[in-house]
Parts: structure tokens; C-alpha cells; sequence
């Protein structure tokens, strides 16, 4: 605990130090959202989404910016370079377990997804007057699942992984696929019905957020699915994960 | 007592054989060399003791302990620098060896680690712009800033300049000199020389030679040779009678004889005899490099 604490430190001392990329991850969706909440049409309540503005519907697709950078690019991409490097055979060699190192990557992701939605939600809500996630209780469960769906096939990833690069091929169009999936590149109303389904059930599911959001309670299988993703690819990344 | 023993150990990658049978003991206090060519097992073998690895077949006690089952304890008591690891870029030299320390229920001061090893410049430099001999020192003292019984250190000056590699051998001999055991892995043999108590020498596999380096030479090597520029001419025979000449060579006015034993009191002594003097005589004897050469059919790799 002693040692997973000052690791921890450690790493978030290494984050800080990295603040292009730090300011990217935690502020990226957030400036999207100012740019489109700039443009006037965007801001007045359209039938095409029930009504709401452009700006809450595509909200939600902008937490998933984060959820993927962080979750299926930047976790795996650190652990495969920790690896590829001896830095995790290194620690094995002392008191302290790799395992500890790993913890305390997923505690900075976790803190670093965390602080990026709070962000965008609370400038959309002051901003652009999007209302706060209407349904909380079902919103917090369909981010947290979300989350970990997302952060378990990142360690997934980082597992099966043997070097860095390997992990960059897997973790490319993984996240490419999330983002396409999850309505970021086109927004989810342009998408061909089918292919907005599917994004009902890739990670980390964009519609039962939009749903928690706007105040409907998030469909169960919805978030079953999520669950499933997250523990299925959780256990195969313990299963399959290599220290060396 | 041996505070290592290594019996017969095996160890495969695969279809490889990287370890076939290697056994040796290393007893407390001593600064223990492990030297051979590349490939030849040397940081299978370490990592086998270290606990990184699981043997497939033979035996490793490390201070009594078993290096996989008790692993927790080993980790408190044994250093370890591996050949090839290194520490995330951005991460500095002061951070790196504080967060290690905690890692210890009785570590080193980082401070004065940093000094001795001549990092104080470079205490809040990030590891990426450390110069390689500079990462190297780092990695030495991260082994060290346990305080552990034993180090085990592999490759230790590779990529260090010469007065750099003589001051790690002197920092060296103070860690044991406070009663660290230390296992060192090398393809530096004056370095084996200069700092080694006794010597394992790996091949394929196999221990083909365990002694002193002084012994190791001695025993694998003992060819001596001397040369001289008589001031009368010389009989031949008068040094091939002795039993430990082996062969007398002449080109021009200088006199090569190769032997062994007590070559050179054996051969001044017949010139005196005969009032010959000696000129410019010289006395090669063969060194650690002749024996690992004899051993492995390679010339040391550096
Ligand atoms: N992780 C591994 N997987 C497969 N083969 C390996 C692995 N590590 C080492 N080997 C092979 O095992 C053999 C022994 O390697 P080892 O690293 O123990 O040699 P070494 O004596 O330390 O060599 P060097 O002087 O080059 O460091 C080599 O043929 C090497 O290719
Ligand atoms: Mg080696």
C-alpha cells in the first residue's frame, strides 16, 4: 500500500510534467464543445433531437473523446512502453509489485476521465445551458460502466501487446472504431440507422448516456452489455498479462 | 557457508538451451565474476537466482531461501541490476532513487548515493537526457539503495568511460568492503581481475571453469614467455635442458623462451651461471584474456 502510494505520486508527478498532453485529454472535448457552441443554429432546440439543441444531443459523444483517448490509447500505450523498457521487470526485482505500477495508471486514467467530464459537463451547463444529467443515478452507472469497458480493453490491449508498437496497431483503429461508433466524427443522427445501433453497444456506450442524460433511465441491456465487455476483457487482460 | 548455491541448473526458452547444467556456490563477503561470451547464459543464470526466472530443472538457494517461494523476503535482502531496463523519460534521478528507497524497510540515504556514484550534478535531471554511462550509474545505485546482503549486477561498466569504470570499481570494493556480497556479471576480464575473488566462466550453458583469476590463469594458461638480448651467444640447449623451458626462439639478436612454472628464476639463474647478463628482459605472463580465450574459443567481447 506504502509503495502503490508513492508510485502514485510518482506518476502523477510524470503526468503533470507532460502537459501538452494532459491539457489535450482533459481539455479537448471541452473546446469542441465551446466551438460548437459558438455557432448560433447549434444552440436553438431542433425537432431532429426531440427537440434539445445540437449541443446537448452531441454532448455525450464528447465524453466518449476523452473515455478513448485515455482509455484505449494512452493506458496501453504507457504499459506496453513500461514494459517494452524493463521498467515493470525493474520493479519486480524490488519490494514493490508491478502490479502497483499498474494500479496507479489506472488511478491517473481514471482521474484523468473524471476530471475531463466534469469539465464538459459543468462549461455545456454554464455555457450553453445544457441542463445536468437529468437521470444522475442512471447517468453515473452508464459512466462508470463505460469507463471500465473502455479502460479493461485498454489493458486488454496492453496485454496481448508485446511491444509498443504492437500496441499502438492494436490500439489505432480501436479507437478510431470507438470514436466512429460512438457519433464523434459524424454526429449519430447522420449515421445510418444500423450503424447507430451498433453504437448502442460499443464502448462505452453512447446512447445509454444520451439517455441518462436527457432524462430516461438508460436501457438495462444497454448497460448489461457494458458490464459484460468489461469483465470479459478485464479477466483476459489478468489472464494474459506479461510483466517482462 | 555459500549465501548463493546454484546446482545444476537448466533453463530453456523454447527449443533453446540457454542454461544447460551450471553449479556454483558463492560464499558471503566475496565479489563473485561470472564472465562469457555472448549468448552464453550468464543473464539466464543471474535472473534464475534473482527469482525473474524459474528454472526448469536443478536448485537455487539464495541465503537459505528458495528465489520463487520466498520472494518477498529475497526482495528486502538481494539488489538487482539488469542488463537492459530503463526508467520512464521524464522521471528524475533524485525521484527515481527516493521512490526506490521506500520501496526498503532499511535503505541507503538517496543523497549520499547520488554523490558517490557522481550523479550530484545531475540530481534533478529527467533520465532521458542522461548520457548512457550516466543511466548506467543510476541503475547501479538503484541495486544499492536497499542496503542489500547481496547485489547481483549484471553487466556493471558496460558503457561507462575508463575513469567512470575505475570509479565503480572502487565504489565497488566499499560496498564490499561493508559486507556486501556481490555477484558480477562481465565480458571485462581486467575488471574480473581487478575486482574478482574467484570467477565462473560460461559456455553454452556450462560452467567450464570456476576459480580465482589468478588460479584460472595459472591453470588454464600458464604459458609464460620471456624475452631478452643475451650479452654472449647462447647455447640452446643450455635452456632446453631445464625442465621449465618449453621452446627457445631467436629473431635477430633477441631470445624468446616460452615455459612454465618457475620460468624466470629458472632461466636467470642458468645465465648467471654462465656470465651472461640479460639485456632488456622482459617477462610476459599470460592474463585472464589468454585463459578465457583457451576456455572459449573466443576472444572476450568489449
Ligand atoms: N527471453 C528470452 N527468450 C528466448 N530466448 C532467450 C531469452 N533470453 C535469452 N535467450 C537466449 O538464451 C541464450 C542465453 O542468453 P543470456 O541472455 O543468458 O546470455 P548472456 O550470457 O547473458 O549473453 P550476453 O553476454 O550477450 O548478455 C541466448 O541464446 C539468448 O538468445
Ligand atoms: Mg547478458
Amino acid at each position: 500500500m506504502h509503495a502503490f502510494r508513492n508510485i502514485l505520486r510518482t506518476e502523477a508527478r510524470l503526468y503533470l510534467r507532460d502537459l501538452p498532453t494532459l491539457l489535450t485529454t482533459i481539455g479537448l472535448p471541452t473546446v469542441i464543445l465551446v466551438v460548437l457552441g459558438l455557432i448560433p443554429s447549434l444552440r436553438k432546440p431542433d425537432p431532429t433531437f426531440d427537440g434539445q439543441t445540437f449541443v446537448s444531443y452531441f454532448a455525450p459523444s464528447l465524453l466518449v473523446v476523452t473515455l478513448a483517448m485515455v482509455g484505449v490509447n494512452i493506458l496501453p500505450a504507457v504499459l506496453a512502453t513500461y514494459r517494452e523498457r524493463g521498467v515493470l521487470r525493474r520493479l519486480a526485482t524490488t519490494p514493490a509489485h508491478p502490479a502497483a505500477l499498474l494500479a496507479a495508471q489506472l488511478v491517473l486514467a481514471l482521474a484523468g476521465i473524471l476530471a475531463s467530464a466534469l469539465l464538459l459537463i459543468v462549461v455545456a451547463r454554464l455555457a450553453f445551458g445544457v441542463p445536468l444529467p437529468r437521470h444522475p443515478l442512471g447517468f453515473t452507472l452508464a459512466f462508470i460502466l463505460g469507463t471500465a469497458a473502455l479502460l479493461s480493453l485498454g489493458l486488454l490491449v496492453a496485454a496481448v501487446a508485446r511491444t509498443t508498437k504492437a500496441a499502438q496497431a492494436l490500439a489505432v483503429p480501436l479507437f478510431l472504431v470507438t470514436m466512429f461508433f460512438g457519433g464523434v466524427y459524424l454526429p449519430r443522427f447522420l449515421l445510418p440507422d444500423f450503424v447507430a445501433r451498433i453504437g448502442d453497444y460499443t464502448p462505452p456506450g453512447v446512447q445509454a448516456l444520451l439517455d441518462a442524460w436527457t432524462g430516461t433511465p438508460p436501457q438495462p441491456l444497454h448497460l448489461g452489455i457494458m458490464a459484460v465487455i468489461a469483465v470479459a476483457a478485464g479477466a483476459g487482460a489478468a489472464k494474459l498479462f506479461r510483466w517482462e | 557457508m555459500p549465501v548463493i548455491e546454484v546446482t545444476h541448473l537448466k533453463k530453456r526458452y523454447g527449443d533453446l538451451v540457454a542454461v544447460d547444467d551450471v553449479s556454483l556456490s558463492v560464499e558471503a563477503g566475496e565479489i563473485f565474476g561470472v564472465l562469457g561470451p555472448n549468448g552464453a547464459g550468464k543473464t539466464t543464470t543471474v535472473e534464475c537466482v534473482a527469482g525473474l526466472r524459474v528454472p526448469d530443472g536443478g536448485g537455487v538457494s539464495v541465503l537459505g531461501l528458495d528465489p520463487r517461494r520466498d520472494a518477498a523476503q529475497l526482495r528486502q535482502r538481494v539488489g538487482v541490476q539488469l542488463q537492459e531496463s530503463q526508467l520512464p523519460d521524464r522521471l528524475r534521478v533524485a525521484e527515481a532513487l527516493e521512490l526506490y528507497a521506500s520501496f526498503y524497510r532499511n535503505p541507503a540515504d538517496p543523497a549520499e548515493l547520488i554523490d558517490k556514484l557522481g550523479l550530484g550534478e545531475k540530481r534533478n535531471t529527467a533520465y532521458k537526457k542522461l548520457s548512457g554511462g550516466q543511466k548506467q550509474r543510476l541503475s547501479i545505485a538503484l541495486a544499492l539503495v536497499g542496503n542489500p546482503e547481496i547485489a547481483i549486477l549484471d553487466e556493471l561498466t558496460t558503457g561507462l568511460d575508463p575513469q567512470a569504470r575505475r570509479d565503480t570499481w572502487g565504489l565497488i570494493e566499499q560496498v564490499r568492503d561493508s559486507g556486501v556480497t556481490i555477484v558480477l556479471v562481465t565480458h571485462f576480464m581486467e575488471e574480473a581481475e581487478r575486482l574478482c575473488d574467484r570467477v565462473a566462466v560460461i559456455d553454452r550453458g556450462r560452467v567450464v571453469a570456476l576459480d580465482s583469476p589468478a588460479g584460472l590463469v595459472s591453470t588454464v594458461a600458464p604459458e609464460q614467455r620471456i624475452r631478452f638480448r643475451p650479452s654472449a651467444p647462447v647455447d640452446d640447449r643450455l635452456l632446453t635442458d631445464l625442465p621449465e623451458v618449453s621452446a627457445v626462439q631467436r629473431t635477430g639478436s633477441q631470445v624468446v623462451v616460452t615455459g612454465t612454472g618457475e620460468l624466470l628464476h629458472a632461466v636467470t639463474s642458468v645465465l648467471a651461471r654462465h656470465q651472461i647478463v640479460a639485456a632488456d628482459l622482459r617477462l610476459e605472463q599470460s592474463t585472464l584474456d589468454d585463459a578465457f580465450v583457451e576456455l572459449t574459443g573466443h576472444r572476450p567481447a568489449n
